[in-house]
């Protein structure tokens, strides 16, 4: 991946100057080729990452794993457009194995996931079966670590 | 003996040693030791723990009960490993058996090889600015350090005209450390030549501390040892603290031909019997997937090297480009300033630690030393505070 990804994949508040510094280029290029990017759609959008878990937002995350059938012409395709557009689902993946597509709901309490699963979710024609798995507590999320682990100390100045 | 009798015994001490100065690094870390919140660019180590899987092998290894001694050159799964890797990578031939030694870090490797060539008053040469135990660890085996200064202008590599000139009949061995602690220098494939040239010429052991090897930026890493003919005059050094950010693991080795590797192990056996197994065990991990864990680490600390160059630049202040190790080595000549009243001043008054050139002999005064192997923040921080202390 471009080095100028991976930076703003770390920090996207990174300012074009100091991009420029690490990367030894101009800041007028490092804003060009954010702009590429932006324009090509490789670079989705900037959110900042959020412990939802020290919030206590009453909100809960399921993991659902949902198995259907896939349909001649379109694959998996219509059907996966079809559940992702809920506001409900967070994410959506295809996957390989025993179910077929993951999702990532969030709802204000069990009962309503439930519900959007009961009701919304397993109606859909071509779906035929979901597990429900919700989850408790975050430790990592995209490469961030929830909380921070006890730094072991160094020496300030060695040789 | 209590403090009373020392003092009234001015030889308690050996003479080679109170003849050796006390490291000035070490007043400036009491110093700092002492502060809070200071942003430091003065650590010689990398910011990264050891990656994950090597800490993780290094508790397997305990848990299966890996609590003794191992050879006295190391375990021999361990030196296999690393005779493959420095052939794959630097085209070195080493003999796992018989010509590699592992010791603890390369701080030991070092001793080794200099007390296992140095008779008394046998002169070795090395390059100035330096890591601070060359000249102290030659004068404990009882041999004449002969720095070789080197300049910002030519890139703090050393030329065959400074080392002619200082070359003599007692001349027994040249100390290399390229890429280089504390200027960040490195050599280019004519340097390694010529180097490798003059060792010839004046029949001399070459020891090379090639601990930063992995760590090049611009260029693919020459070792002088690699020449033809330098094998059997060489006494090649590396280790696993730096790349692989391993440093309290203390693991490193010495290669060389039999007869010298025998004769630093009858130093090694009697005075440290082996390295940790644990250690050995992480070091033996790391080499199994060198390559991926280096790196990641590296392409961090070329951003870095860049934004830190970049910055001394805005402000003002001369550096030569760093192409290995993780140093910045600024001339601070233009404020006016001795390096130690620098590094004081900007520690007193703004809190940022670097280490002033003079602790690496005397060629580095005018010359700071800058880790840039510290988070990015960090170095954003401590440049902003620079420019402040200098007025710009």
């Amino acid at each position: 991946m471009d080095e100028l990804l991976k930076i703003l994949k770390t920090n996207a508040l990174e300012s074009a100057d100091n991009i420029a510094k690490m990367l030894d280029c101009s800041t007028e290029e490092v804003r060009e080729r954010i702009a590429a990017y932006e324009k090509q759609g490789v670079i989705r959008g900037y959110q900042a990452i959020v412990n939802e878990d020290v919030l206590k937002m009453d909100r809960v995350t399921a993991v659902i794993e949902v198995r259907v059938s896939p349909e001649r012409e379109g694959g998996f395709n219509r059907i996966a457009e079809r559940i992702s557009k809920f506001n409900e689902v967070q994410s959506l993946y295809l996957m390989s194995g025993d179910f077929d597509l993951l999702l990532f709901v969030v709802g204000r309490d069990l009962k309503e996931v439930a519900f959007f699963v009961s009701e919304k979710l397993a109606t859909i024609e071509g779906v035929h079966g979901t597990a429900t798995h919700f989850m408790l507590k975050t430790y990592k999320h995209h490469g961030v670590f929830m909380e921070s682990p006890d730094e072991y100390e160094r020496l300030k100045v060695t040789p | 003996m209590s403090t009373n009798d020392s003092k009234s015994r001015p030889d308690v001490i050996a003479r080679q040693l109170t003849a050796v100065p006390r490291s000035g690094i070490r007043d400036f870390f009491e110093i700092v030791s002492t502060m809070q919140d200071v942003i430091s660019l003065g650590i010689g180590e990398p910011d990264f723990d050891a990656p994950w899987h090597i800490r993780e092998a290094s508790v397997f290894a305990l848990e299966r009960g890996a609590t003794s001694y191992t050879s006295n050159l190391g375990l021999l799964s361990l030196r296999q490993a690393i005779a493959r890797y420095l052939e794959e990578t630097m085209g070195l031939a080493y003999c796992p058996k018989s010509e590699i030694l592992i010791s603890v870090g390369v701080s030991e490797a070092l001793d080794l090889a200099i007390r296992a060539i140095c008779n008394p008053g046998d002169e070795i040469l090395y390059h100035e600015p330096c890591y601070v135990s060359y000249g102290p660890l030659i004068q404990f085996a009882h041999g004449v350090p002969v720095p070789v200064p080197t300049t910002m202008e030519h890139e703090f590599r050393l030329t065959r005209t400074a080392l002619e000139e200082r070359v003599t009949p007692r001349t027994k061995a040249l100390l290399l450390n390229y890429p280089n602690n504390p200027t960040g220098a490195a050599l280019t494939y004519d340097d390694a030549r010529m180097l490798a040239d003059f060792v010839q010429a004046h029949d001399l052991i070459l020891i090379t501390d090639e601990i930063y090897a992995e760590l090049t930026y611009d260029q693919k890493h020459v070792s002088v040892a690699a020449f033809p003919g330098m094998h059997e005059r060489t006494i090649f050094l590396h280790g696993f603290s730096k790349a692989w950010a391993m440093t309290g693991f203390r693991i490193g080795y010495a290669c060389a031909p039999a007869a010298l590797t025998d004769a630093m192990m009858k130093i090694h056996q009697y005075t440290m019997l082996c390295a940790p197994i644990l250690s050995q065990e992480a070091a033996r991990e790391a080499l199994r997937q060198a390559g991926e864990d280096v790196e990641l680490m590296k392409t961090e600390y070329r951003k870095r090297r860049n934004f830190l160059l970049r910055s001394f630049a805005d402000i003002g202040l001369p550096c030569f480009t760093p192409r290995g190790a993780f140093y910045a080595f600024p001339s601070i000549a233009s404020t006016g300033l001795t390096a130690h009243d620098f590094a004081f001043g900007l520690l007193e008054q703004e809190k940022v630690a670097c280490v002033p050139g003079t602790a690496f002999g005397p060629s580095g005064e005018g010359f700071v030393r800058c880790a840039y192997a510290t988070s990015l923040d960090a170095i954003k921080e401590a440049v902003t505070r620079i420019a402040r202390f200098i007025g710009r």
